[in-house]
């Protein structure tokens, strides 16, 4: 699950890790409130910040024509006039997709004077099964250029799971990014804190970028979580109630919230040929056999291993709501379930929904006969494939055609 | 030979009683296995019975393996105890744990990894369809079975079969059966980003096991494993390697069903494992259709 920029500000805070003082806002007079008081506090500059899952806010423009999804302001007047222009309006950036998503909730900050702008990530290091803690000296930087163009400038730290974060690991830390005295030492704190915030929180990822030098109105240095990202691990959630609340709907496609219902695992694409399949693996190399006969897959859908005839006729519902697909592979290898289980799950599931695009079917493992005697007796106008080439091929043909 | 199980390898069950637990216990039973004990805390003394054999129950796995001399698990324990009992397991002295559980916290393999480290103990999994080594009889009966794999479609034989994926391992397996050709053991490694047995270390096994003739080796995107696999093959492995990679049309940044399935940050493309594949001299199946013919073809 992701969370929003401000709700991972939030986590980060409980953890200790200083972010910009600000607040987060709904409407227009909302904004001006908070405004009022990060100004009246003495800050010079106050920043609008659009909130979605999304990167490349500030170089997005919205759909009204308005440029830019993150704004400095140097008024109050000015903060609400831009919330104005932002709130309620879709912004399209390069990871949105042209169709954009709602802003519907702005966070207003004080924008404090940066010195300098550094890299810091919290992640699982796959390799090892560790801990891993990346920082660079290229902050507001693509870390994955960085990595390409200069893999000296990355920093890597690995955590003992065993007994976690030790300050040594932070201190060598901010020595290497060059921290020097008052920066030094907040930096070392504030280390240690995003790491907690990883490990306590269950977080697949924490990424600061950019972690900046600020200097206080006492003209003293330190670290700040100027921008923040926070992915968590969904196996997890069970255990923390406080951030499943912070999942939002709306940045969810409403198929996929649909299909999570029905605890299918359905992930929509751009093609045009739906695809229902018992197991992960095999409806990945679905979508990879569809593509390389040379359609293209609308969507990835995974009814698990003990699929039931209301999922079946679910996952149907669900695919032909994509006005984009075509026609329909079903591709089931049933090692345990019963095919002919499923043969009748698909039956009913047509006859509800009223089929009348290309279907084609593949059946495999206990019971085949039966199913597949299931199939033909039904009186539906159905493909039948006998491998998953024969059944991509067939189902490729009739779309195409 | 085959690897990991022999057909009388000794095996327990934690979690025997639990719905999931016990139908595979069941039908483990009836494959021919060895199933000689089953482990759930508070039921210890009661038997699991099936088809005429009277499983007893134990409370630890210390005491089951202390009692039947069980050297193997399957492990269907609920994702919120799973590390808890892997780690049961390994402190009783079971030289193989096979976790099938899907969904436990990576945060908790994290610490149960870092916990093996220095072990005796295996772990194969989590979140996989667990080993078969298939039997001599009528539709492989007679094998050791251990998770949750369909016994039937196996043959005993000399292909070496291993996979993130449970239902891409069961295609291979069908296809190479629907050909008249045998395994001696199918490893599922499981789909999380953090597991307990690699494909390397699986590879390595079969590479030494003088009844492994061939190998499939079937990945998908997400990480590097495969990457490791393949530079070791490369230099390395006596025996011909056959493979897939899936998730070539997967969007970048999604998860795809399995927790460890997602390419980020641009890493762990199916392009990236494919290409290691070729230039390791391990035969890329074009299509899932075509991995047992690709095999064929190299023996």
């Amino acid at each position: 699950m992701n969370i929003h920029e401000y709700q991972a500000k939030q986590l980060l805070a409980q953890y200790g890790v200083a972010v910009p003082p600000g607040d987060v806002c709904s409407t227009p007079e909302q904004a001006k409130t908070v405004a009022e008081k990060l100004f009246g506090a003495g800050n010079k500059l106050v920043v609008v910040k659009s909130q979605i899952h999304a990167g490349g806010r500030g170089k997005g423009t919205f759909k009204s024509g308005f440029q830019g999804g993150v704004k400095l302001c140097k008024s109050v007047e000015d903060v609400h006039e831009k919330a104005k222009a932002m709130l309620g309006q879709v912004l399209v950036t390069k990871q949105t997709g042209p169709e954009g998503r709602l802003v519907s909730k702005l966070l207003v900050a004080a924008a404090e004077e940066i010195k300098k702008e550094f890299y810091l990530a919290v992640l699982l290091d796959r390799e090892t099964s560790r801990p891993l803690i990346m920082a660079s000296t290229e902050g507001g930087m693509d870390i994955e250029e960085v990595a390409e163009k200069h893999p000296e400038k990355i920093i890597k730290e690995q955590i003992d799971p065993a007994v976690g974060i030790m300050p040594y690991q932070a201190r060598k830390i901010a020595s290497a990014l060059g921290l020097k005295g008052d920066a030094f030492n907040s930096g070392v704190k504030l280390l240690m804190g995003v790491y907690k915030t990883w490990w306590e929180c269950d977080a697949s990822m924490v990424e600061i970028n950019p972690l900046c030098i600020v200097v206080g109105a006492d003209g003293k240095e330190s670290l700040c979580a100027v921008d923040a990202k926070i992915g968590l691990d969904d196996n997890a959630l069970y255990r923390h109630k406080n951030i499943q609340e912070m999942r939002d709907l709306a940045e969810e496609a409403p198929l996929e919230i649909e299909a999570s219902k029905y605890a299918l695992n359905y992930i929509k694409l751009d093609g045009s040929i739906a695809c229902l399949v018992n197991g992960a693996g095999l409806a990945m190399a679905t979508m990879d056999i569809i593509q390389h006969f040379g359609a293209m897959p609308a969507n990835f859908l995974d009814v698990g291993g003990g699929a039931s005839k209301e999922q079946v006729t679910a996952a149907f519902k669900i695919i032909l709501q994509d006005p984009n697909v075509k026609g329909i592979l079903v591709n089931i290898f049933g090692g345990i379930m019963d095919c002919n289980v499923i043969a009748t799950g698909i039956v009913a599931a047509v006859k509800e929904t009223g089929l009348n695009l290309p279907l084609v079917v593949r059946l495999e493992g206990n019971n085949v006969i039966a199913g597949k005697k299931t199939l033909a007796e039904s009186g539906l106008t159905l493909i039948a494939g006998d491998t998953m080439a024969d059944a991509a091929q067939k189902v490729v043909k009739a779309v195409l055609k | 030979m085959a690897i990991l199980v022999k057909p009388n390898t000794k095996v327990l069950i934690q979690g025997i009683t639990g719905s999931f637990g016990a139908r595979h216990a069941q039908l483990s039973i009836d494959y021919g296995s060895q199933v000689v004990a089953g482990v759930t805390p508070g039921k210890g003394g009661q038997f699991f019975e099936h088809g005429g054999k009277k499983v007893p129950i134990f409370d630890t796995v210390a005491d089951a393996v202390k009692q039947t001399g069980a050297r193997a698990s399957a492990i269907f324990v609920p994702p919120p105890f799973a590390g808890d009992a892997i780690l049961e397991a390994v402190d009783a002295g079971i030289e193989l744990a096979v976790a099938i559980t899907e969904g436990i916290p990576v945060n908790d393999m994290i610490k149960v990894k870092r916990a093996m480290e220095g072990k005796k103990t295996r772990l194969i999994g989590p979140n996989c369809p667990g080993v078969v080594t298939p039997g001599e009889g009528k539709d492989s009966h007679g094998g050791c079975r251990i998770g949750i794999a369909p016994g039937y479609i196996h043959k005993k034989g000399n292909i070496g079969v291993v996979s993130r994926s449970g239902t891409l391992t069961y295609e291979a397996v069908w296809q190479l059966t629907s050909r008249g050709i045998g395994q001696s053991t199918c490893v599922g490694i499981g789909g999380d980003p953090v597991n307990g047995t690699s494909h390397l270390d699986v590879i390595k096994l079969f590479n030494d096991d003088p009844e492994t003739t061939g190998i499939i080796m079937i990945g998908e995107i997400g990480g590097s494993a495969e990457e490791e696999a393949a530079e070791w093959i490369a230099k390395n492995c006596k025996k011909p390697v056959a493979g897939f990679i899936a998730g070539t049309t997967a969007p970048p940044g999604r998860r795809m069903g399995h927790a460890g399935a997602i390419v980020s940050g641009g890493k762990g493309t199916a392009e990236a494992k494919i290409a290691s594949f070729k230039a390791a001299g391990i035969g890329v199946a074009a299509t899932p259709s075509d991995m047992a013919d690709t095999l064929l073809k190299m023996m």
